[in-house]
């Protein structure tokens, strides 16, 4: 018996099951990648070149002159600070709502907050296209002076950070709550009877302890808000407002005959979600995982 | 300290039995601590993003309901016309688009479900194993995901190109007279998107996966050992009843990702011919040059019937556990 499982710990020793399962997942993991590798090459090469020598040929010249073109050419560098103008706020907005109602429904017991939060996981659940035709006349509708050239919600970075925020907020109130819930009640007790302000007990105590799940919480917005695409298509018109991934919907418009550029262009987009994941690998597969394994 | 207590005996008098003994249950006592103050904050730290997200989200989605049943052209307020379900005729008898989108949709799920879905499952189980470059294996699989669905859209439209293409080049049909037009062929196009999609859709299921068979007690894997079962039997009878949580949660991101199904689709042919969808059919009314918005809500109500269908259950499922816990 002891044996069997000493066996078991001990890592498995060197079979021809396991060389094969390393060329099945070495040949998948290529594979995988073939599609990216594809976008890379191509992008990597002139255009004159393919064009003449097909694209399955032997390079003669490998350069970014496709990279540095996409960018300029596109002004790519004015729809990243778009990006980011929306992205941040969001971010940010999110975590600090949902936090807010996280707090109120796992901390305080009162009768309705069941239901709360089954009006924010069920809303974040919900399809886009479900809300977005009113949703497009309502932004339509609302003046908001000043702050925005079209002079309304529509059209605007306010806007679009506005529906992220209602959109994310119930994911992120889920497991929020589900993660102060596991805190101890005696932490905001003490406080409690020490006469701390509800308020204290939020910023003070609490969200300090909830650390980890907003930085893996953090990092999921970030590449989701980053990566959005249909809230920008529907709710902005010009093409100066847009963030980066509608903006490059209108490059590979312009540029459909020379997918070389569109390809460099793809992949710029994908550089900063990449540089995220890379850094933040294991903030952001916890992420992923403390949300959907909530069953 | 003294306030408190007289706040406390004052709120517990409006509680009715006092031989109730509320004091055993924590939360509520709790609740009784509160200054007026406190009540106020609590109110706005729950209020404010509550009014934000049923204002944008459930609002809106009411909306659509009630605009289901008119017409209006956008323009004032009292062009909207009351059409009973005249919009939804129309939807079921003469759109074209309609049926096959919701055909698409339904192929959308069933492909997601069978194919990357198991081999998600697969891949996570062999990863599992605590074998060398886990780490490499796993980031390949995994980088899809990271992308978004227009930048995946556009990867794979350089893949499928006629002329220029990967797929193409390789088995030589990128000359005149040879073509495969993997994008512009209504037979082909949901397809070879559905390729792109499931390409994303593997690596996800495998983080959930992987993640599930994490939290599956070792022992079960050495009783089984013991007992003589082996790879398949052990998986088959041992781990993959455990993994039912997971599998639950699947099922539904599965469901909802096809019913979301959009962004690659919109990048690679904009919905026409063979790909259309129902989340594309809304989308049109909208940027499209014709704006029927009743119509367009119409779709959107059958999107968010089919979308209740599989919330309502799922969230009923998961509260219930939540409030035994």
């Amino acid at each position: 018996m002891s044996t069997g499982t000493l066996a078991l710990k001990k890592r498995a020793p060197v079979r021809p099951a396991r060389i094969l399962l390393h060329l099945f997942l070495a040949g998948a993991a290529l594979a995988w990648l073939a599609p990216l590798a594809w976008a890379i090459l191509a992008a990597l090469r002139p255009y004159a070149e393919t064009s003449e020598k097909g694209y399955v040929s032997w390079p003669d010249s490998l350069s970014f002159d496709n990279f540095t073109n996409a960018f300029t050419q596109s002004d790519m560098s004015h729809y990243f600070v778009n990006t980011m103008i929306i992205a941040v706020p969001a971010v940010l907005l999110t975590l600090f709502l949902s936090s807010m109602v996280a707090f109120y429904v796992s901390r305080f017991d009162f009768r309705l907050n069941l239901a709360l939060l089954l009006v924010f996981t069920a809303g974040n659940l919900l399809p886009q296209q479900v809300i977005i035709t009113p949703l497009y006349r309502m932004y339509l509708l609302i003046d908001i002076p000043g702050i925005t050239m079209s002079g309304k919600l529509y059209d605007s970075a306010l806007g679009l950070v506005l529906i992220h925020v209602a959109f994310q907020s119930g994911f992120c109130a889920f497991v929020l709550s589900n993660y102060m819930r596991t805190l101890p009640h005696e932490l905001t007790e003490a406080a409690l009877v020490d006469g701390a302000s509800v308020w204290r007990q939020y910023w003070q105590i609490v969200l300090p302890l909830c650390r980890p799940a907003m930085a893996a919480l953090a990092t999921l917005l970030s590449i989701w808000i980053y990566n959005d695409f249909f809230w920008a298509l529907v709710l902005i018109s010009t093409g100066e407002n847009m963030p980066i991934t509608s903006a490059l919907n209108n490059l590979s418009g312009a540029y459909f005959t020379d997918p070389n550029l569109v390809a460099a262009g793809a992949l710029l987009t994908a550089i900063p979600t990449l540089i995220v994941y890379f850094v933040l690998q294991r903030q952001f597969v916890s992420g992923l995982t403390l949300g959907a394994n909530k069953g | 300290m003294t306030t408190q207590t007289t706040k406390e005996t004052r709120e517990a008098a409006t509680v009715p039995p006092p031989g109730a003994a509320p004091a055993n249950k924590v939360p509520q006592g709790h609740r009784r601590l509160l200054t007026r103050r406190d009540r106020l904050a609590l109110g706005l730290m729950a209020g404010l993003p509550t009014i934000l997200h049923i204002a944008l989200v459930w609002v809106t989605a009411l909306a659509s309901v009630a605009l289901a049943f008119t017409t209006w052209d956008g323009i004032g307020f009292d062009s909207i016309k009351w059409v009973g379900l005249e919009n939804f005729k129309q939807l079921f008898n003469d759109n074209p688009q309609f049926w096959p989108a919701v055909q698409h949709n339904v192929v959308w799920f069933v492909v997601l479900i069978v194919i990357p879905t198991p081999l998600g499952l697969f891949l996570a189980v062999q990863l599992d194993k605590r074998i060398r470059f886990s780490r490499v294996y796993q980031t390949a699989f995994f980088l899809p995901v990271v992308l978004s669905m227009a930048v995946i859209g556009f990867v794979w439209q350089l893949v499928y190109n006629p002329d220029t293409g990967l797929i193409n080049s390789l088995i030589g049909a990128n000359e005149p007279g040879k073509y495969i037009d993997w994008i512009g062929d209504p037979d082909l196009n949901l397809w070879a998107i559905l390729v792109a999609a499931s390409w994303r859709h593997t690596g996800y299921m495998m983080i959930l996966y992987l993640a599930g068979l994490k939290g599956v007690d070792p022992s079960l894997r050495e009783a089984s050992a013991l007992d003589g079962a082996n790879e398949w039997q052990t998986f088959k009878n041992v781990i993959f009843p455990t993994l039912r949580p997971t599998n639950t949660v699947v099922l539904v991101v599965t469901i909802i990702e096809a019913l979301r199904a959009f962004d690659l689709v919109f990048v690679f042919n904009k919905g026409a011919q063979g790909t259309e969808l129902l989340s594309i059919l809304v989308t049109n009314n909208i940027i499209g040059e014709s704006s029927r918005i009743g119509y367009g809500s119409a779709i959107a109500v059958v999107l968010l019937l089919i979308s209740l269908v599989v919330i309502i259950p799922y969230l009923i499922a998961t509260f219930r556990k939540e409030r035994r816990a």
